[in-house]
């Protein structure tokens, strides 16, 4: 498996994520800077989290419209593995390749702690290392974390097994409206969505942040585990 | 010639800084205050013939880049 991760300015998290990937795969990740408009000969690019363009206009928007992101999408339609976290996520929704937006928390406040996510996508390989219902423990740290989409769209996602995980407490209850559960406010606890095809994936917290004992625990590895079996 | 792209959240999208700011208006003694939206206003020059164009020109920005249609909605004005 060959796997790119895009470096913006302002991005933070890549060396954390390029670390996760090691764990499983022995190798390290080519590092790709947002200038360069070539993605050819990868299974798999990975957008990580940071303050990409120090977050200007809203979240993503600027790293969007980047020379990389546009053979992102070239990628991505040719049929390419995307995976999008915190960050990466408001890229790929403000590059309108995941659906949906990711508007400021509800309490207003940058959110720095561990959550709990329910595995609910189906046929995904960003959820294939998990059995569907299991329950995770995963790091959060975002200021847009509050995703919405029209009703629809929000039918549409469940109805097609495209929420990918739910934010939920350590016994796996969802709660909308609990501020201690869903602490963003996202609309029906979404934490993470598959494109149509599954193979883009957006996800705000932070798997990548809980791959070995050394970081507190690995209960983020089977994210890396499931997309490692399925790429080889 | 100068436009005004004017940019704010949908009506239903929750606005959290507005609520913010409509509480620490009631704390300041505002009490009648309700609704409080942020919205952002984005100025620039363009070059264009007329009006009409300057506008058409502001909307495209918007678009593309200046607005977030999926939770915004805009309108450009021109600014003389």
């Amino acid at each position: 498996m060959k796997t790119g991760i895009v470096v913006f300015p302002g991005t933070n998290r890549e060396r954390d994520m390029a670390q996760a990937f090691r764990v499983v795969s022995g190798k390290a990740p080519q590092m790709l800077w947002h200038q360069q408009d070539n993605v050819d000969g990868l299974d798999l690019i990975v957008l990580p989290g940071g303050f990409s363009f120090g977050d200007y206009l809203r979240s993503g928007a600027m790293a969007a419209h980047s020379p990389i992101m546009q053979a992102v999408r070239r990628f991505a339609e040719k049929g390419g593995y995307v995976l999008g976290v915190c960050n990466g996520f408001q890229i790929l929704t403000e590059a309108q390749m995941l659906p949906g937006a990711l508007l400021r928390n509800a309490g207003m406040r940058f959110l720095s702690q561990d959550c709990h996510l329910k595995v609910e996508g189906r046929d995904s390989i960003f959820t294939s290392g998990w059995k569907h219902g299991d329950v995770f423990r995963a790091p959060m740290a975002h200021g847009d974390g509050n995703y919405t989409a029209a009703p629809d769209m929000l039918d549409r996602l469940e109805g097609e097994g495209r929420v990918a995980f739910r934010y939920c407490t350590a016994e796996g209850h969802v709660k909308d409206s609990d501020e201690h559960v869903n602490m963003n406010g996202s609309a029906r606890s979404i934490a993470g969505v598959l494109s149509e095809n599954r193979r883009v994936c957006g996800l705000m917290p932070h798997p990548e942040n809980l791959t070995e004992e050394i970081l507190g625990g690995t209960d983020g590895l089977p994210l890396f585990t499931g997309i490692m079996e399925a790429l080889g | 010639m100068k436009i005004r792209v004017f940019v704010s959240l949908k009506d239903g999208v929750l606005d959290p800084q507005g609520k913010a700011v409509e509480h620490a208006l009631h704390s300041l003694g505002f009490k009648g205050a309700s609704d409080v939206r942020i919205s952002r206003v984005v100025d620039l020059h363009v070059k264009a013939d007329n009006a009409e164009e300057a506008k058409a020109k502001g909307a495209e920005m918007a678009r593309a880049l200046l607005a977030n249609e999926v939770i915004e909605d805009f309108h450009v004005e021109v600014a003389g």
